[in-house]
């Protein structure tokens, strides 16, 4: 095997190569840099330019603006709401419930298996 | 010697264990023992799996030097405790003590404060007793007992933090969980033995008939490690104990998991693969709860605030790529055409996706460990800004997530990729389920990494630094790991996974013990 075949992975219809992807890696980083490049020049950085804007209020604890976990994707979990109402109701924390739910995937499973389903 | 390895990979953990307690007052004397003795085991699964390879399956019978009793009628019959090691096995033994050797060397710091060390190192190696024989073994008891002595090891390492309520909870729940999953495995075992009046999976898989009674010894086989492997709707235990056990002992016991999964395809291509036409709805039952497991999993993952308990769902997520990709092989079984074409790729992707999740989620709840360490904590909303405090830790981790996303170059990327072709071309509906799991996967680390790692230091962390160095050193093996095994899937395809792959496929070999009948 040659390094180059080590390198890639075959599927049933296609293949992966590490080096396609650091080539595309590469052309996208150019793109990048000439996009940095025609950037605005007038950028200062440390100085009040790079601050958050907050209507001229001063920021006395950084740590109260900081977005915390349970505050990521709130409005998508807002929006899957039903969803996840189930998925909680599903998941109890009752030792008792996970044996119901193993008696029910294995009645189940015995009913297509045994019925031929 | 080599022609003892089986036997060896057994016994010298087995003594680890039964030594480590009598280290009890030597300090750190137990943590190094574990080190060694799960180091001395790595390197007997490293000669195991070359053998394996070069010279094809291994038998080993224990005191005798013939499998078998023939009557002068010319009758063969096995009687003898049997290890019957192809290449999957290997494949699994080569996994359990990487992982145990990971864990033992990330455990000397990590758990170095707590008390009762010794029997915490003697449990870990007790763990992988029972993980290797599993993986090891011929004969559905001798499986049934690895898998108490599995499920008992690692209920006790769930709870070994036992001034923690929750710890102790999580112990007794797992215990529950295994205990009924191997009473119900000895249970169906009992049906078979009655039927054919043997234990041996190679001897019984030439006289299975697929009569109702096999069937619903399949059916509760199936379903008994499908919870013990975390697959939905019977995945609640994992989260519970995956949380609470020390990060250390998160790889042996994710191996030990998918060492039920190692025993579902086991019986599933081994033990009743000479029915393969019967197995196709088998397939796509394991097709289905892959789909629905890796779902729910990622979904519920999104939601939670504890980083532990994050990555627990994961796990469960990750299981059910695995379940899909050897479920797609398993539903062509009986069609050479489609099995050719894409049902061993199909299963190459599910398997090599074992190793690669072994990897990448040790990693991650590695990093989660460190977090944790440093913290005191595993609440992601009390955390922030800890990237420059814990460069290692974050680049560990950084590794591991885009691992667990599937974003190349990293290994989940390679094995996933398999995946989403195979799947696609049994159902497209699977292969959406399973981009759109990797898309959610990433969110969710997303979220980790932004609420940890980035945001503004947080004061009560100001003095926090990087963790002690073994537990940097075991976390930045695993994450070249991911690199290499993503960078050169084709060796670890072509040496470890594709071998795997068909010693499920070729049944004959495995009910002649690879030619020796």
């Amino acid at each position: 095997m040659t390094w180059i075949e080590s390198l890639t992975l075959n599927s049933p219809s296609g293949f992966w190569n590490p080096i396609v992807w650091l080539a595309f890696l590469i052309v996208f980083a150019l793109i990048g840099y000439l996009i940095y490049s025609r950037g605005n020049r007038s950028y200062k950085p440390n100085t009040d330019q790079v601050k958050p804007f907050l209507s001229g209020n001063e920021v006395e604890d950084v740590e109260e603006i900081r977005v915390r976990a349970g505050d990521i994707y709130w409005g998508f979990i807002e929006a899957l709401k039903g969803y996840y109402n189930a998925l909680m109701r599903m998941h109890t924390g009752d030792v008792r419930d996970y044996i119901l739910w193993y008696l029910g995937l294995g009645a189940v499973i015995l009913f297509v298996l045994v019925g031929g389903v | 010697m080599i022609e003892h390895l089986p036997a060896l990979m057994i016994a010298v953990p087995l003594f680890g264990a039964f030594v480590a307690p009598l280290l009890k007052k030597k300090g750190s004397a137990p943590a190094v023992w574990a080190v060694i003795i799960t180091g001395v085991t790595l390197g007997m699964a490293l000669l195991l799996v070359r053998e394996v390879l070069a010279q094809g399956m291994m038998v080993y019978v224990f005191g005798a030097d013939k499998p078998t009793l023939v009557l002068p009628s010319g009758y063969r019959v096995p009687i003898r405790i049997i290890f019957e090691v192809d290449a999957i096995g290997a494949f699994m033994a080569l996994s359990a003590t990487l992982m145990s050797f990971i864990g033992a060397m990330y455990s000397y710091s990590h758990v170095r404060n707590e008390t009762g060390l010794e029997k915490y190192y003697a449990l870990l190696l007790l763990l992988e007793v029972g993980i290797l024989g599993m993986v090891l073994t011929g004969d559905l008891f001798n499986l049934f007992v690895f898998l108490e002595i599995a499920g008992i090891a690692g209920s006790a390492l769930v709870g070994f933090r036992n001034y923690r309520g929750e710890a102790s909870e999580a112990g007794i729940k797992y215990l529950i969980v295994s205990a009924i999953a191997s009473l119900m495995v000895l249970f169906s075992i009992g049906l078979l033995y009655g039927q054919y009046g043997n234990l041996n999976i190679a001897y019984l898989s030439t006289q299975i008939g697929f009569n109702t009674v096999d069937v619903i010894a399949l059916g509760i086989l199936f379903t008994s490690f499908a919870m013990k492997c975390g697959s939905v709707p019977t995945h609640h235990w994992v989260p519970d104990a995956y949380t609470e056990v020390p990060s250390g002992i998160n790889p042996t016991l994710l191996v030990a998991t998918y060492a039920s999964l190692y025993a579902l395809f086991r019986v599933s291509f081994s033990l009743f693969g000479k029915v393969s036409s019967g197995m196709s709805s088998v397939g796509w039952i394991m097709c289905v709860l892959g789909v629905l497991t890796m779902f729910i999993g990622v979904t519920m993952a999104l939601v939670q605030k504890d980083v532990k308990r994050l990555m627990s769902y994961h796990a469960i997520s990750q299981t059910g790529y695995m379940l899909l990709g050897v479920g797609v092989g398993l539903a062509v079984l009986n069609d050479p055409a489609k099995l050719a074409a894409f049902g061993r790729d199909a299963m190459a992707g599910g398997i090599f996706h074992i190793i690669n999740h072994i990897i990448y989620k040790s990693l991650l709840l590695m990093t989660a460990g460190a977090l944790f360490y440093v913290t005191g904590t595993r609440n992601l909303n009390e955390m922030g800004g800890l990237a420059r405090k814990m460069p290692y830790t974050t680049i560990a981790f950084i590794v591991g997530a885009a691992a667990i996303s599937g974003i190349p170059p990293f290994n989940g990327f390679a094995s996933k990729f398999l995946i989403y072709e195979t799947s696609y071309q049994l159902s497209p509906i699977f292969a959406i389920f399973a981009m759109v799991t990797s898309v959610l996967t990433l969110a969710s680390f997303v979220k980790v990494f932004a609420s940890a790692f980035l945001g503004p230091p947080v004061k009560k962390y100001e003095e926090v630094k990087e963790v002690p160095r073994s537990m940097v050193v075991a976390m930045l093996i695993l994450a070249a790991l991911c690199l290499l095994f993503g960078l050169f899937p084709n060796v670890v395809l072509d040496k470890l996974v594709y071998p795997a792959v068909d010693a499920l496929l070729k049944l004959g070999s495995y009910q002649t013990w690879g030619g020796i009948l």
